[in-house]
């Protein structure tokens, strides 16, 4: 029954490429949130088996919600995350219309300065980073890490969206401006939209390393008041003790809001709205 | 109300000169187009006539007002693009009245103009629709409407039928033509098409390499084309053009149309073979293959039966036969 198409023995073998793949890509997710339902015992016993009616106990949620204050820690995450991700995507996109609309001098070094930081690790600057927060008084705040991590996301973000913007009509840009819109209404509601995939890819790409860093939360903002969920959940791991049951637990719930983000921005990248506006 | 002057324009790009030195005058009323072969700098010059480039040097001025320096929108132009350039988020009605709305027209007058357009290019039944619910077509009148109720002193045509297909673009062509004749608008309308500058245009501009080659109305190009660049671009199928040394005159070229050329079978000027025919109905286009010509095309009205090979003669006619000389300007 093989169509011109279609040919059994490749279909299955890209199956099974694929099957394979999303198991290996799934195990440790999988293994921690079926581990964070288990009592210690069902952990360290069997720690492959889905929970049973024996192993089953809830005691790592109790222990997360009950001890420290998880939902202010989702809190912060969610504040740095979200607060990050708009500075990043608004900065990102404006330098990226400038360097993909406008001819200036310098455009092209200017476009490669903005693009630097991908090849060097913001890390490197972290003693750096620290006196400087330390001297604007901003260490255990959450701005602190909202301005590291917009730092830190931009040059992708700009990089990446220069791409798209050029690839934006110009005839759409001139009809806007023969029309008397002024250049922030053309970038926000002419180019924006049509750019909107690109965004959300960069949404993501930038999203998932701000959620889980533990560094510089670690470094610029250990408080109690600005913890977020990855320095959080190193409440329960001890030098000699480690909770398991409560780190799988804050593992497992540390999951879902970045997967709820990541579900919007995905639906962004399927659709496609640019159909209409030219040809 | 609508005239433009273009004074010595000059536009450069770092140090590729794309426009060298243009000096134009467009009358009120006027339908020009510019025409030439890609590259050849017509649509920058209409962009710097829109204002959305500059100019390196060198004056515009509509309606007696030097508009150098004004914004696109206070310049009292308006645009059609190749590719519509429709505003994806807005339905046709809010496409046609944004320029308005944004220039702080009235409600009332915006929704006026907005019904005379849409009437004149049968657009009522899409007012609400969005443009990616629209043909390619209905896109295209959408764009000319969206021009038409700004009620501009110029009309700016950047090619707008070349993403058309063959049977549309001819309508459309009818349409904007019809359009030109009710509204007594000012358009300038550039193409790389020199059958829709031919159709269109009250004077046409022949543009190459930055620099106009001659400006007149299309029977005045067709008959007497000032240089070679003309002659070989006006018309189709193209002019011949035969080295004046092989035919033993003083000229450098000699050009003849193809439909200044007869042929027979048993006598005339230059002998050559058949090399292919293309029967298009109405007329025939023979290519042939001469010994003193070269490769020349023939075209004969009506049905001719010529099979590749045979031997035909081919004539010009001495009355239309243009002589250029070495710099391609035409001899007198």
């Amino acid at each position: 029954m093989s169509i011109a198409t279609r040919s059994v023995p490749r279909t299955i073998g890209a199956h099974a490429i694929l099957l394979t793949y999303t198991v290996i890509a799934l195990f440790p997710v999988i293994l921690v949130i079926m581990n964070s339902f288990k009592s210690r015992a069902g952990i360290f016993g069997a720690p492959l088996t889905p929970p049973t009616p024996k192993t089953f106990d809830l005691i790592g949620y109790t222990t997360v919600i009950g001890q420290g204050d998880f939902i202010h820690y989702f809190q912060n995450s969610l504040v740095v995350t979200v607060a990050s991700l708009f500075f990043v995507l608004l900065f990102g996109a404006m330098a990226a219309f400038a360097l993909s609309e406008y001819r200036f001098r310098g455009n092209s070094l200017m476009g490669l300065y903005l693009a630097l930081g991908i090849m060097i690790p913001i890390r490197l600057g972290t003693v750096a980073i620290l006196q400087l927060m330390v001297a604007s008084g901003l260490v255990n705040t959450l701005t602190a890490l909202i301005l590291v991590y917009t730092a830190q996301g931009l040059p992708l973000a700009v990089f990446i969206l220069s791409e798209f913007m050029k690839q934006v009509s110009d005839d759409l840009k001139n009809a806007g401006r023969i029309d008397g819109l002024s250049e922030y209404t053309i970038f926000f509601r002419l180019v924006l939209p049509l750019v909107r995939p690109s965004m959300a890819t960069v949404a993501v790409f930038t999203m998932i390393p701000i959620w889980n860093d533990l560094w510089f939360p670690l470094i610029l903002a250990p408080s109690e008041e600005t913890k977020t969920v990855t320095l959080g959940a190193q409440l329960f791991l001890g030098q000699f003790v480690t909770n398991w049951n409560a780190i799988l637990a804050a593992l497992s719930l540390a999951i879902m809001p970045v997967l709820i983000l990541y579900v919007i921005f995905s639906r962004q990248l399927i659709r496609g709205i640019t159909s209409g506006a030219v040809k | 109300m609508g005239s433009l002057n273009i004074e010595n324009v000059k536009k450069a790009f770092g140090p590729v000169e794309v426009l060298k030195g243009i000096n134009l005058e467009v009358n009120d009323g006027e339908f020009v187009v510019f025409v030439g072969p890609s590259g050849c700098g017509k649509s920058t010059l209409l962009r710097v006539i829109a204002g959305l480039e500059d100019s390196t040097s060198g004056r515009v001025v509509i309606d007696g007002e030097d508009v150098s320096a004004t914004p696109p929108a206070k310049r009292g132009i308006a645009m059609v693009f190749q590719t519509y350039a429709l505003y994806p988020h807005l339905t046709v009605k809010n496409n046609m009245g944004l320029g308005l709305k944004q220039a702080g027209t009235p409600a009332a007058e915006i929704e006026r103009r907005i019904g005379i357009a849409s009437s004149m290019l049968s657009l009522e039944p899409y007012l609400e629709r969005r443009p990616a619910e629209l043909s390619g077509g209905q896109r295209q009148r959408v764009a000319i409407g969206r021009a038409v109720v700004r009620e501009p002193k110029l009309f700016l045509f950047d090619e707008p039928l070349s993403n058309l297909d063959a049977a549309l673009r001819v309508n459309t062509r009818l349409e904007i033509a019809q359009l030109h004749r009710r509204l007594k608008a000012t358009m300038i309308y550039v193409t790389h098409d020199q059958v829709e500058a031919m159709t269109l245009a009250d004077k046409i501009v022949v543009l190459n390499a930055g620099r106009i080659e001659q400006i007149g109305g299309p029977m005045e190009l067709y008959n007497s084309p000032a240089n070679e660049f003309v002659a070989g671009f006006i018309g189709s199928p193209k002019m011949n053009f035969v080295d004046g040394a092989r035919l033993g005159e003083t000229a450098k070229t000699i050009g003849v149309r193809p439909e200044h050329l007869t042929v027979d079978p048993k006598s005339g000027a230059w002998k050559g073979t058949v090399v292919h025919a293309e029967h298009l109905g109405a007329d025939t286009n023979l290519y042939l293959d001469c010994e003193k010509a070269g490769l020349i095309t023939v075209r004969i009205f009506g049905v001719y039966d010529a099979e590749p090979g045979a031997t035909l003669y081919a004539t010009p006619d001495p009355a239309k036969t243009y002589r250029f000389g070495v710099d391609g300007k035409v001899l007198k």
